[in-house]
């Protein structure tokens, strides 16, 4: 049994049409509650509830305070490679791409660790691109040996691997691990990774099932917002939340939401995101789990991150470079997408301590995971 | 009021407070002292234990003040075990809050391996306080360990919603030969007043305050309703009765 075997039993344009049949008289219901299904977030991310979009975020607020304080969790990624075999046509690693590849040595990760320190920074998300034959399991293994002294979490955001992979880098201190299904849909799944190893839907799709039976403490899901109607995908994201956390209940989980902005010359998102829709999602997700983390990454911009901040996010990233050796070479490799936030660390954190909010820059230590 | 002994320290305070979520260390420190509180609970994976300066423990220390730390985070004995040992060297001391919750998300305690584990480092030589479900019966087994308290749970960590255990907390605290700390869920001064009427020994009280608009304010008035509850119990409250008393009915044929 795995979440696929979940998912074909549910049908997208069924689910569409449910979406976009809640009545207005189905979100005033879905606020009234305490304890919310699935149904009442499908009625949260239906354009219907659109004009409840205040209320949604102060009920979201609320619930975020009290279930996680007035506390903002810091992490930032280290970019270990762009090296990666897929064609994800939305992507700049694309294999296609012609690109001088980066991929990080170990003494190349001590430099770029000891840069990010000198920041602040104790959680640690490490990002790959997909390339098993020269970033497989192994080298991420010995770019965690290089990191665990320095840092008390590290995350791993790379292409999935098989379950004795993972239990063999939990081993090594690995805490959390992210792995975005992208679309939800398996028709059009194809369409947006034609090649290589991502282009098999299923294995990517169970990689959470490999997850949690391997035992790993955090999983984080999420999907890209602009390749299908964000309204279906990130209900089978929710569904998915629903499913592994009923099954691997030791884990904890963790979600996000990047959304692909339209510019010049590259892949153009097929349903754009507006940011008053990635609020509304943020909410209707706080408002069906109390317990989730939501990450808000610098995706967006810094306008939206701050207005956001006290909405139903809970870990924000600061600082942020997205190419590999970015933190202590100022040498340009080529980096995964443009950040939008590209403000300092510093006056990141001076701008959440002026919303009422504490730092948060330790909450794990290796020692806690044996 | 009647101080309070658990293991080798006499508390005046019977409000213990946690550290977890407040918007500021600052503020912290203020609803701290507010509370008057001498036993303060903090997280060993928030702070660098091998950091003499770390921030929020300069935040916390005091001259009343005694450090509880707690191993949240962990998911079984030998986990929690591990964590004690680097916090007692690292923190030098013995005190040890006893939290084991393999799930993540309601953060409930597993009874198994907290009893395991308790076990286990009251033979270490710490001075054990484990947070478990209001069980009876887990609750003797802890004493009989060595444990040097008890804390079961009024409700589910974080809710807010008082003593939802109360017929469960009752049976523990008549049967207690260790001190019964209720812990979680307590989410108002009448909450906290309630379970010192009841004959809890103390109560632990972290999100109430730390997530309150004004946690000064709010710490003060649970420093007022612990004591004004435990006064009652030391008063003798008398117990509810729905209506006057008749004059013996059903025994004046004996006169």
């Amino acid at each position: 049994m795995s979440f696929y075997n979940e998912i074909t039993r549910y049908n997208w344009e069924e689910i569409g049409e449910q979406i976009y049949s809640k009545t207005e008289e189905d979100v005033v219901k879905a606020l009234s509650k305490t304890v919310l299904d699935l149904s009442d977030f499908q009625s949260l991310i239906s354009p219907t509830a659109e004009k409840y979009l205040e209320q949604m975020a102060q009920k979201s607020r609320e619930v975020t305070q009290q279930r996680f304080g007035k506390c903002m969790q810091m992490y930032i990624p280290l970019y270990l490679s762009n090296s990666c075999t897929n064609h994800c046509v939305y992507c700049g690693f694309n294999h296609s791409n012609q690109f001088e590849r980066t991929i990080l040595t170990e003494e190349e990760v001590r430099v770029e660790a000891q840069a990010i320190k000198k920041l602040g920074f104790e959680h640690i998300l490490l990002v790959s691109g997909e390339d098993q034959k020269q970033c497989g399991s192994e080298y991420l293994g010995r770019m965690m040996d290089e990191l665990k002294d320095d840092f008390a979490l590290i995350s791993l955001e790379a292409q999935p691997l098989d379950i004795d992979e993972y239990e063999m880098l939990i081993e090594k201190k690995l805490n959390t691990v992210y792995v975005y299904q992208e679309t939800y849909c398996e028709a059009n799944y194809k369409n947006y990774h034609p090649r290589g190893k991502k282009s098999n839907f299923r294995y990517r799709l169970e990689t959470p099932d490999r997850l949690g039976k391997a035992g790993v403490h955090k999983i984080g899901l999420g999907c890209l917002l602009g390749l299908e109607d964000w309204r279906i995908d990130t209900f089978f994201t929710a569904l998915h939340l629903q499913y592994l956390e009923r099954t691997y209940w030791k884990s904890k989980y963790s979600i996000s939401f990047p959304r692909l902005r339209p510019h010049v010359g590259a892949f153009q998102p097929r349903y754009e995101t507006t940011e008053r829709d990635l609020l509304q999602l943020i909410c209707a997700y706080r408002l069906l789990n109390p317990h989730v983390e939501i990450s808000l990454s610098t995706r967006e911009r810094s306008f939206f991150r701050d207005n956001a901040l006290q909405l139903g996010p809970t870990s924000y990233s600061a600082g942020s470079k997205t190419n590999p050796g970015g933190y202590a070479n100022k040498e340009e490799s080529l980096e995964q997408f443009s950040v939008n936030d590209d403000r300092s660390v510093n006056e990141i954190a001076d701008m959440i301590h002026n919303h009422g909010y504490e730092v948060v820059w330790k909450d794990w230590d290796q020692f806690m995971q044996t | 009021m009647q101080s309070l002994q658990i293991a080798d320290k006499t508390f005046q305070s019977r409000l213990f407070t946690g550290t977890g979520k407040f918007s500021s260390n600052q503020l912290m420190k203020e609803a701290i002292k507010a509370s008057g509180s001498e036993l303060v609970t903090m997280a060993l994976k928030r702070i660098d234990i091998d950091d003499k300066e770390d921030d929020m423990v300069q935040h916390i220390q005091g001259p009343t003040i005694n450090l509880l730390p707690n191993t949240s985070g962990v998911r079984n004995a030998q986990e929690a075990v591990f964590a004690a040992q680097l916090a007692r060297e690292a923190l030098e001391t013995n005190w040890l809050k006893l939290e084991i919750h393999p799930d993540p998300k309601y953060l409930l305690p597993d009874g198994e391996e907290t009893l395991k584990a308790a076990e286990e480092l009251v033979k270490l030589g710490f001075v054990v306080l484990p947070y478990v479900q209001a069980d009876p019966v887990l609750c003797k087994k802890l004493e009989e360990v060595g444990t040097a308290a008890v804390m079961p749970l009024g409700s589910p960590i974080g809710s807010n919603n008082g003593l939802q255990t109360i017929d469960f907390l009752r049976i523990i605290i008549e049967q207690a030969n260790v001190p019964v700390v209720v812990d979680a869920g307590i989410g108002a001064p009448s909450h906290a007043a309630a379970a010192m009427e009841l004959g809890a020994d103390a109560v632990l009280v972290n999100t109430a305050i730390a997530v309150s608009p004004q946690p000064v304010e709010m710490a003060k008035a649970f420093k007022m309703a612990v004591e004004a509850g435990r006064m009652a119990f030391e008063a003798r409250l008398a117990e509810k009765s729905m209506g006057a008393n008749a004059s013996s009915p059903l025994t004046s044929f004996l006169y």
